[in-house]
């Protein structure tokens, strides 16, 4: 007997319609306010945008200098607002024990936890190496946690407008501000999606007070092995809503509690559930939509949104097999189907397991609703090679775009190779020093995941945080490292990885994955903004049309496969082998 | 031109000012609202009875009297069920053990077997009353799991069992739109029904004590 798929499908599609319904109007929006447009916030959040950009000393557009930025300009801007951002997450996070606003009176973070963390948030990663309830205190989260998962996707957002930018100049170095595009784009965009789906979350059931962890009397006393009688239950609390809201926009996946949105306090009903997966994806998808707008044609912003949408589903269709043949010596021992129910909640079971985890893995969110590591192996792997990818399966904020656009120019260079013409996109020639740097931009996150997977396996000590033995360890290993190399920050949370190794390599990991990444894209940006436009010829590849899709498709699948397919043999396929035999470690 | 120096001023400026406005006056408004707007959810949904707080409508708690309906196992430490223990700073959890795992497929077995020992019948056991929920706190079992334990429920209250399903009734919810998430039941809701309406038990014994209410 198997699962039905119907009501899952439905609720897919429905979740899927939502994305796409709304990414297009979205994205026009977003492309308006970063040229500068009009608001429709502008009586309630103008006086915060103009407070802003006088503090940081922006000039008016209409200043004959403009506040625009050489590439280098803007890259050191976004450097060096990172490393604030670095320092005062975690300042904070070091003495939260000091700081009001703190009713649980946690005590300060550790040194290696506190700068993990504070790399992860800063890089919009959000791995989560500490559990939120019993460590961040209500100011911890606030000021620190939440004010990254706005800013860190407001830089994606901004790189990738400097991109576009670049793209359309013909013979200028102006790449824009980047604390204007910082500032516009938190104050126009994200601030106003977050309370208005804030404030949904509130209405569902999700917490938001300032108020102390609630004790409740227990129904039933539980009585613990040892005879000790425990009458009382402490339901911790917080300003959850306003952070859970921009963390799934923001493609952040940092969870206000341990278990992110499987916390009914995070994700309480099916409502909340779409709300909150939809949220993953809306503006990665919105941003495709801004592309177009961006280089004046939006037929190349469709292109790329559909070469994403083809692999999600893919990848979503992989999954739901997976998972919904579930676990066979489970059903052996007399358990009725959905055998793989290990880390789901009633309320969303297979089916808005299973699309969440495509969703947030697709997307370099990271937050999930169900435990990665308890789900059938071939589900999981999947779950890894969207991420293997390079996060550009809709990707993070910003970050996304911009890594699917390095895959393109690498396949309009390959189909130029193949036709033994320039390469050109968009009325610009890709030149060798663009391919330089989108090869060095694509390969250093894969070498990260690759060697560091290698290294922590073979270190006894360190191979030693995964709990589950065999072939399911090396996965969580390899989770570990493909998800911080690539910003994503789910886990598969079984690993112990909140010990001063695993923070320092994943630490390193996240840095890399995200600047190493940034910089040759803005240096990509420079680059065909200084060049002049040509004319497309009859030998020009459209990159609009069906055909460029799939070869886009074809490139992003064979560089990530060809990469990570002998890893992912030895985790996450012969575990399934053994699933199917009825094996066990 | 721009010089590092004024690029270093900007960085501080704008981190300092991000961090009021995303930091501060946002969640502070939204708290606000929530406040005005929901203030049952905004604090938690807590259930209350003769003015005591005894739990939160979306957080389980375990049960295992035969006399209650069982919620799904929890995997959080170091009790079932543990939301926070300032003591041993742990909270919600998964078991996060793989499905080829040895140690879950036998706790599996042990948990099918403790079920069909009272009075579960030998059909297919309901996954989720013998897996480990998500967050440890999953306040909700399937209508298939809930209606398997009706008859050890009524056995043990000396109730009809059609009274135990209009109770059950009463707390299931289906598919919001008919196609959202799964259908399910709010385990304390129906224990705490069961005992206002059928008496509540003393304990963990099982036997049923007349309702003060």
């Amino acid at each position: 007997m198997t699962l039905s798929p119907t009501p899952g499908l439905a609720q897919a599609i429905l979740t899927v319609g939502v994305v796409l319904v709304l990414a297009f109007p979205l994205g026009t929006y977003i492309a308006r306010i970063m040229d500068g447009g009009r608001s429709p916030f502008e009586r309630l959040l103008g006086p915060f945008e103009r407070m802003l950009l006088a503090a940081c000393g922006v000039p008016r557009p209409s200043d004959a200098a403009g506040g625009g930025q050489t590439w280098r300009g803007y890259a050191s801007s976004v450097l060096l607002f990172s490393a604030a951002g670095l320092l005062v997450t975690y300042a904070i996070q070091r003495v939260q024990w000091i700081l009001p606003n703190n009713p649980a009176g946690l005590g300060a973070v550790t040194p290696d936890s506190a700068l993990n963390t504070a790399i992860s948030f800063v890089t919009n990663t959000n791995w989560q190496g500490y559990a939120g309830e019993t460590t961040m205190s209500y100011a911890t989260q606030m000021l620190a946690l939440c004010t990254q998962n706005f800013v860190s996707a407001a830089v994606g957002i901004g790189v990738m407008a400097a991109l576009a930018r670049g793209i359309r100049n013909a013979r200028s170095v102006d790449l824009g501000s980047f604390w204007r595009d910082l500032i516009r784009s938190t104050v126009h965009v994200l601030l106003p999606l977050s309370a208005l789906l804030a404030i949904v979350l509130v209405s569902q059931g999700v917490v938001q007070t300032l108020g102390p962890y609630a004790d409740v009397t227990l129904v039933e006393p539980i009585t613990a092995a040892d005879g000790t009688v425990t009458t009382t239950q402490t339901l911790p609390l917080g300003p959850a809503a306003s952070q859970i809201a921009i963390k799934q926009l923001g493609t952040n996946g940092g969870g206000y509690f341990n278990v992110n949105s499987a916390h009914p306090f995070e994700n309480p009903t099916p409502l909340s559930n779409l709300l909150e997966t939809a949220s993953i994806l809306l503006l990665p998808a919105a941003l495709c939509c801004s592309f177009g707008v961006w280089v004046r044609d939006r037929r190349q912003g469709f292109a790329i949104l559909a070469a994403m949408s083809v692999l999600l589903i893919l990848a979503l269709a992989g999954m739901w097999i997976s998972e919904s043949h579930g676990v066979p010596a489970l059903a052996a021992l007399g358990v009725d189907v959905p055998t793989a129910m290990e880390g789901k909640e009633t309320r969303f079971g297979v089916p808005a397991s299973v699309l969440w985890g495509a969703f947030t893995t697709a997307a370099s969110n990271g937050s999930v609703n169900a435990m990665h590591d308890s789900f059938t192996p071939i589900a999981g792997g999947i779950a890894m090679l969207l991420m293997q990818l390079g996060e550009v399966v809709f990707g993070g904020v910003g970050s996304g775009l911009y890594g699917m656009i390095l895959f393109v120019l690498v396949t309009v260079f390959v189909s130029g190779l193949m036709v033994g013409r320039t390469p050109e996109y968009l009325r610009k020639k890709i030149g060798p020093f663009e391919m330089k740097m989108a090869a060095i931009a694509l390969l250093a996150p894969s070498a990260m995941v690759l060697i560091g997977t290698a290294v922590a396996s073979s270190l006894e000590a360190t191979a030693a945080a995964a709990p589950n033995p065999g072939p399911h360890g090396f996965s969580e290993i390899l989770y570990a490292f493909s998800s911080a190399s690539n910003n994503n920050g789910s886990a598969f949370g079984g690993i112990s990885a909140n010990t001063p190794f695993w923070n320092m390599a994943l630490g390193t990991c996240m840095f890399v994955g995200r600047f190493w990444v940034i910089v040759p894209v803005l240096a990509i940006a420079g680059s065909l903004g200084r060049k002049g436009t040509v004319a497309p010829s009859i030998g020009t590849l459209p990159t609009h049309t069906p055909l460029f899709v799939g070869l886009l498709i074809a490139v992003v699948l064979i560089v990530g496969v060809l990469t990570f397919v002998p890893a992912l043999a030895l985790g996450p396929v012969v575990e399934q082998l053994r699933l199917q035999t009825g094996g066990v470690s | 031109m721009e010089t590092i120096r004024d690029n270093v001023r900007a960085a501080i400026v704008a981190m300092t000012f991000m961090t009021i406005l995303c930091g501060i006056i946002y969640p502070m408004g939204i708290t606000l609202i929530a406040e005005l707007g929901f203030p049952h959810q905004a604090r938690g949904s807590l259930i209350e009875r003769d003015g005591l707080a005894i739990g939160s409508e979306l957080i389980g708690q375990p049960f295992d009297g035969p006399g209650y309906l069982w919620g799904r196992p929890s995997a959080t430490g170091p009790l079932p069920n543990t939301a926070f223990n300032p003591t041993t700073l742990t909270g919600s959890s998964g078991s996060n053990l793989g499905p080829t795992n040895a140690g879950l497929i036998a706790t599996v077995g042990e948990r099918v077997a403790r079920f069909r020992s009272g009075l579960g019948g030998d059909a297919p056991v309901p996954s989720d009353l013998v897996t480990a929920s998500g967050s440890g706190l999953d306040p909700h079992i399937s209508p298939a799991g809930a209606e398997r334990q009706v008859a050890r429920i009524a056995a043990v209250r000396g109730a009809e069992p059609a009274k135990v399903r209009e109770i059950l009734e009463r707390h299931t919810l289906g598919r919001t739109f008919g196609v959202l998430g799964e259908p399910r039941v709010n385990v304390l809701e129906v224990n705490i029904d069961l005992d206002r309406t059928l008496g509540r038990l003393g304990g963990t014994d099982g036997k049923a004590v007349p309702s003060k209410v």
